[in-house]
């Protein structure tokens, strides 16, 4: 039973944690109270449930435990009726006056506030650091030292910087609001950005080195999900969630049994997680369905290419869809990228003379860029170039994993 | 909430004189007062003279010290400011934007911090 009962609060936690204080946020305007009572609601309910069953709608029964602790705590605090009352009807203005949270309580479905929770925390005002550590903190209810382990700083910083972020919120008025359509495009690609930001940190963090790192694509794609929900018309968020899926998909393919990387025409398609990429073409043909395309729909298309057999993966294709995100998007990565699909497609003679145009200034630390050149020169028959490619690439990479593949390519093609 | 809009440009940036830049702008900060006075959020604003005109002054044991020039040498000097009233720090935002200056310079939003 009470196995059953922690299991059903963890359950609640990641399925309600973020709605518990987003509407706890609307209706005190206090993001600390906020997070102190959603706490205080969870620890009731590892309290409470064993004895009382678990709720039929747990998120409905935290928001209330959560909602009494704030007016509890404004009483106790002896703030005086007229502040007492603001807790108790909502303080964000945006409710008739004398409207009775309990009223809104009861109703069947309580009113989500995660949207306006997320484009709050991903303000343009506040730094990315603050906006990503933000959204982590608020809705995704990770703790500040999980937070400050994942980004490698002290956990002394991280706090500063959520307790300096939630002043800036406060004195400088940035309004606890979804932004009004003419700003809804730019400020969407703002909260994608923070999720992209979140999935990549946890992406590239090798399996099983820091399960804290690892942890970020799982919440990313959670807050995606979530996002696409509140969204359902945004094909940018459903784009961005299928990208999400279709790498994350790979992810037990992409290092062996000793921590050593896997290159994808390499990685074993039996590993790859069936369900994920299901979902994966399912969004993103709800994102094509749209009819509005965007940098996050070609990237899921690409990786959507990349998730079929090896032998069949098509090149073409994809150095076609290169070519669409370089119109929307110029930037050396994606020249590299293009590079790359057309050396696939055409023959490595005419992805290395792309490559060449972008080399060496446009890309000087980038380990990828020599990694790709080796591998063409490699297939030209180029040996001691192509060593020489990988040294550089080598040296530039930033994971043990990936310095050890290359230092082996490296070998491989010396020999 | 009150926010202060603070006008930065680069004052060596203009071929023309100061006269010839204000009546230049003249007619967009009319404009731009007109519409924000209308809508009710306009307090106050002034444009300011050039930084070769400023005069920097501090207090040290009693004694007043009066210094030429700002107070700090920036790539940008402040040029003028304005009070506004809006609901948020957004409507602070998009207020600041219609600012002419803030076409070739840029705009700092600052809360004013309520006594």
């Amino acid at each position: 039973m009470t196995a059953q009962v922690e299991a059903a609060v963890a359950d609640a936690f990641h399925a309600e944690w973020g709605r518990v204080v987003a509407t706890l946020v609307r209706l005190t305007g206090d993001w600390d109270l906020a997070e102190e009572c959603a706490q205080d609601a969870f620890a009731t309910a590892l309290e409470r449930w064993p004895g009382d069953g678990i709720p039929r709608r747990p998120g409905a029964w935290l928001t209330t435990v959560a909602r009494n602790r704030a007016v509890d705590r404004a009483r106790r605090a002896k703030l005086g009726a007229s502040k007492e009352r603001e807790v108790a009807v909502g303080a964000s203005g945006e409710r008739e006056p004398g409207d009775p949270v309990a009223d809104e309580l009861n109703d069947e479905e309580v009113p989500d506030d995660r949207l306006r929770l997320m484009f709050t925390c991903c303000h343009p005002a506040l730094s990315f650091e603050a906006q990503v550590a933000l959204t982590l903190r608020t809705l995704a209810g990770m703790t500040t030292a999980e937070i400050a382990r994942a980004f490698l700083v002290p956990e002394a910083t991280m706090a500063q910087r959520l307790v300096r972020a939630k002043r800036k919120i406060r004195h400088a008025g940035i309004p606890f609001a979804v932004p009004p359509a003419h700003q809804l495009v730019e400020r969407t690609a703002a909260v994608l950005a923070v999720l992209y930001l979140l999935f990549n940190e946890g992406y590239s963090a090798s399996t099983g080195a820091d399960l804290v790192r690892r942890g970020l694509t799982t919440e990313a794609i959670r807050l995606g999900r979530i996002l696409c929900t509140l969204m359902p018309d945004e094909p940018e968020a459903l784009g961005l969630l299928a990208l999400m899926l279709f790498h994350d998909a790979r992810s037990a393919a992409r290092v062996d049994g000793a921590g050593d990387l896997v290159v994808l025409s390499e990685q074993d398609r039996s590993l790859f997680d069936a369900a994920a990429i299901a979902e994966g073409h399912e969004r993103l043909a709800a994102a094509l369905r749209l009819r509005r395309p965007g940098p996050f729909q070609v990237q899921a298309a690409i990786a959507a290419c990349h998730v079929g057999a090896a032998d069949e993966t098509d090149w073409a294709e994809i150095a076609a869809l290169y070519d669409r995100l370089y119109d929307m998007s110029p930037s050396a990565v994606i020249a590299l990228n293009r590079a790359v699909a057309v050396s696939m497609a055409e023959g490595p003679d005419a992805g290395l003379a792309l490559i060449e145009l972008i080399a060496p200034d446009g890309l000087p630390d980038y380990h990828l860029l020599p990694a790709a050149r080796g591998d063409m020169l490699w297939r030209l028959g180029r040996r001691t170039e192509a060593a020489e490619a990988y040294r550089a690439a080598r040296d530039l990479a930033g994971t043990d994993a990936e310095r050890r593949y290359l230092e082996r390519r490296c070998r491989d093609v010396s020999l | 909430m009150r926010y202060l809009l603070m006008i930065a440009v680069d004052e060596s940036a203009s071929t023309q004189t100061p006269e010839e830049d204000g009546e230049q702008m003249a007619p967009e900060y009319a404009a731009f007062a007109k519409e924000m006075a209308e809508r009710g959020v306009l307090l106050g604003g002034e444009r300011l003279r050039l930084t070769s005109d400023a005069t920097t002054v501090k207090v040290r044991n009693g004694e007043v010290l009066a210094t030429d020039g700002p107070f700090a040498e920036t790539k940008e000097q402040l040029a003028g400011y304005f009070v506004v009233d809006c609901k948020d720090l957004d409507e602070a935002i998009e207020v600041a934007a219609k600012i002419p200056g803030a076409q070739h310079g840029s705009v700092e939003v600052r809360p004013i911090w309520e006594m």
